[in-house]
């Protein structure tokens, strides 16, 4: 770990309180990200990778462990770990423009009147919004929020770029859309990412490593997942790839082998017919 | 398909627009206004039937020309005032004419006040006292929206004091507003403060209830926003807290203000401080045969300005909010 910039995630966990006592939803998380590494978050639902993203942006606190930032311990949410979150979140009062206009407000000390209307602009131009920059966010479509909300979290210049389940909610052709953008933006600012998604293919398209998580209560890395592919990517082009494949293999296996969160259909037939056999045995 | 047929379905739409606006045309100003005649009309049948010891009851049409003569008398009065003044003046000239080092002293005129003084009166009081009640409950509701602390604290003192009639209050402020404000060259009749804070105390809870859950029930995701940007405490309340909380705040203000106009009449009554309410007990005390139906003017009219002062939040509302496109009501 030379790298001047990195992350690092050491012995992470959380524990929730609930009548019943604490719930231990995170263990034992140890993870060291290097400068502008494009790390996804893989798992089942309720696995814990929110969590983890929360801890690194500060919205939580760890119980256990710490993540430190370049040299300094996290102990609270700002702008230097951006965060997109799943639905957009945008202040539905301010226009497209005015809500990136907040976040430049807020980080750009230094930066004259001129120079924070350009960084404002350019922002929205990187996601491809100058065309709707007056926009209300009820006035523009799932996948335009989102790309303002990107936008927004760009603006504020930050060290690591968070995204929640970003396209989560947008359909199959938008998803496909931001994520070009996506690989775009990253190939040219070079961000740290650390990105959730449920999306075996957009993992694989998008990483640099794949942290696979164990399913919760006390939820951990299981294992992690070197992408070599070369960049730019080219989805159709990977498409056909062998090696694609082979990730994209290795991720299933893990999540439906490894970490199988509900047992197929026939197995559970099985079960039940078993069951009811049993039922009958003891009537009779 | 025919060429009649075409021409039908061609012509289909125009003619279902046409009938919708109107059906809209008779939604919007037919039904109001045959309720409005069905009204009249039992009320006129009704009235005749109700003997009271000052007459039979005032039907519409007796109604309408007791707000005629209200109108006249406070014509008359304006006139009645209007003479006086010009008097004073002409003999203050005269006595300053004769004896230059004379320092004139204005009287103002002392005749009743009218309908239309009382209602100005009553105007004006509520105002300032929604106003008091508003500068204080909506700060005091963010506080107790932001702070679960302070909201436990302040909630059971806001569930004790919320029921309390207008009129349990009404002694106790007389009391302490003739011990308090006391002054030689008072700015405000201690009547007009007594109202005023009467209405104030009991303008304070719906709106300092709506603006408490209006802010604590602002969008986790918003509050994150606020909490990565790091924004500061006046900036969180002016950029995240306001805005969403704008329609519940409003919620409040308009139900504190019908409260606060509905409290200051039977404060006026009850207390004899000039307005409309003291308008209404003059008139009953009176007891002359016009009393009944001059009571009724004053009624309807509370009903409208109370009506007006809602549409009035109403269009503030709609300035002031930010989705235009929500449907207001």
């Amino acid at each position: 770990m030379t790298a001047k910039h990195h992350l690092e995630l050491t012995q992470v966990g959380i524990d929730f309180p609930t009548p019943k006592g604490p719930f231990t939803a995170l263990t034992d998380v140890n993870l060291k990200i290097q400068k502008g590494e494009f790390i996804s978050l893989i798992g089942h639902s309720g696995c814990g990778k929110s969590t983890v993203l929360n801890i690194i942006a500060g919205l939580h606190k760890a119980t256990k462990g710490g993540v430190i930032l370049d040299g300094h311990e996290v102990n609270e949410p700002g702008p230097e770990r951006a965060v997109v979150f799943q639905n957009h979140s945008l202040l539905p009062w301010l226009t497209a423009y005015k809500n990136v206009e907040l976040a430049v407000r807020q980080t750009s000390k230094g930066r004259s009147k001129a120079e924070m209307r350009d960084w404002v602009e350019h922002n929205l131009e990187l996601v491809h919004m100058s065309h709707a920059v007056d926009k209300l966010p009820a006035e523009i479509s799932g996948g335009m929020k989102q790309r303002v909300g990107i936008a927004r979290a760009l603006a504020m210049e930050p060290k690591v770029l968070l995204m929640d389940e970003p396209f989560g909610a947008l359909d199959a052709l938008t998803r496909a859309h931001l994520q070009d953008s996506i690989m775009e933006i990253h190939a040219d600012l070079g961000n740290t990412v650390v990105m959730i998604t449920h999306d075996v293919d957009e993992a694989v398209l998008l990483s640099d490593r794949i942290v696979m998580m164990t399913n919760g209560p006390s939820a951990t890395i299981g294992e992690i997942l070197d992408i070599e592919l070369q960049r730019p990517r080219d989805r159709l082009a990977l498409a056909d790839n062998p090696q694609y494949n082979h990730y994209r293999h290795e991720v299933l296996t893990f999540l439906y082998e490894k970490q199988r969160k509900v047992e197929s259909v026939a197995e559970h037939r099985k079960k039940a017919q078993g069951k009811t056999k049993a039922n009958d045995a003891s009537v009779a | 398909m025919s060429r009649a047929q075409t021409a039908s379905l061609i012509s289909m739409p125009v003619k279902s627009l046409n009938i919708s606006s109107a059906s809209t045309l008779l939604r919007n100003a037919m039904l109001p206004l045959l309720g409005i005649l069905i009204f009249l009309s039992l009320w006129a049948v009704l009235a005749k039937n109700i003997d009271t010891s000052l007459g039979s009851f005032p039907g519409p049409s007796e109604v309408f020309t007791q707000a005629q003569v209200l109108i006249e008398e406070h014509g008359a009065q304006r006139e009645k005032a209007n003479a006086f003044y010009e008097r004073q003046e002409q003999r203050n000239a005269a006595r300053i004419a004769q004896d230059p080092s004379y320092n004139p002293t204005i009287r103002a005129f002392t005749g009743a006040p009218t309908f239309f003084d009382q209602i100005w009166t009553s105007l004006y009081t509520v105002t300032v006292g929604f106003l008091i009640a508003s500068v204080i409950a909506v700060p005091l509701g963010i506080i107790c929206g932001l702070s679960k602390a302070s909201y436990a604290a302040i909630n059971p003192l806001i569930q004790l004091l919320k029921p309390v009639s207008p009129l349990a209050w009404l002694p106790l402020v007389t009391m302490v507003v003739s011990a308090v404000y006391v002054s030689d060259d008072p700015m405000f009749s201690k009547s007009f403060i007594t109202s005023a804070v009467t209405v104030s105390l009991c303008c304070l809870w719906p709106t300092l209830i709506n603006t408490a859950v209006g802010v604590s029930s602002i969008d986790s995701d918003l509050l994150n926003v606020s909490k990565v940007l790091r924004l500061g405490p006046f900036s969180h309340v002016m950029k995240i807290v306001m805005p969403s909380s704008i329609p519940m705040i409003f919620t409040g203000l308009r139900l504190s203000l019908g409260i606060g106009w509905m409290v200051l009449i039977a404060a006026e009554m009850l207390a004899q401080n000039p307005g409309l309410g003291k308008f209404v007990w003059d008139e009953f005390q009176n007891g002359s045969s016009e009393s009944l139906a001059r009571i009724m003017v004053a009624v309807l009219t509370i009903g409208l300005i109370g009506f007006a002062l809602d549409r009035l939040m109403l269009l503030l509302q709609k300035q002031v909010s930010w989705d235009k496109g929500a449907v207001l009501r």
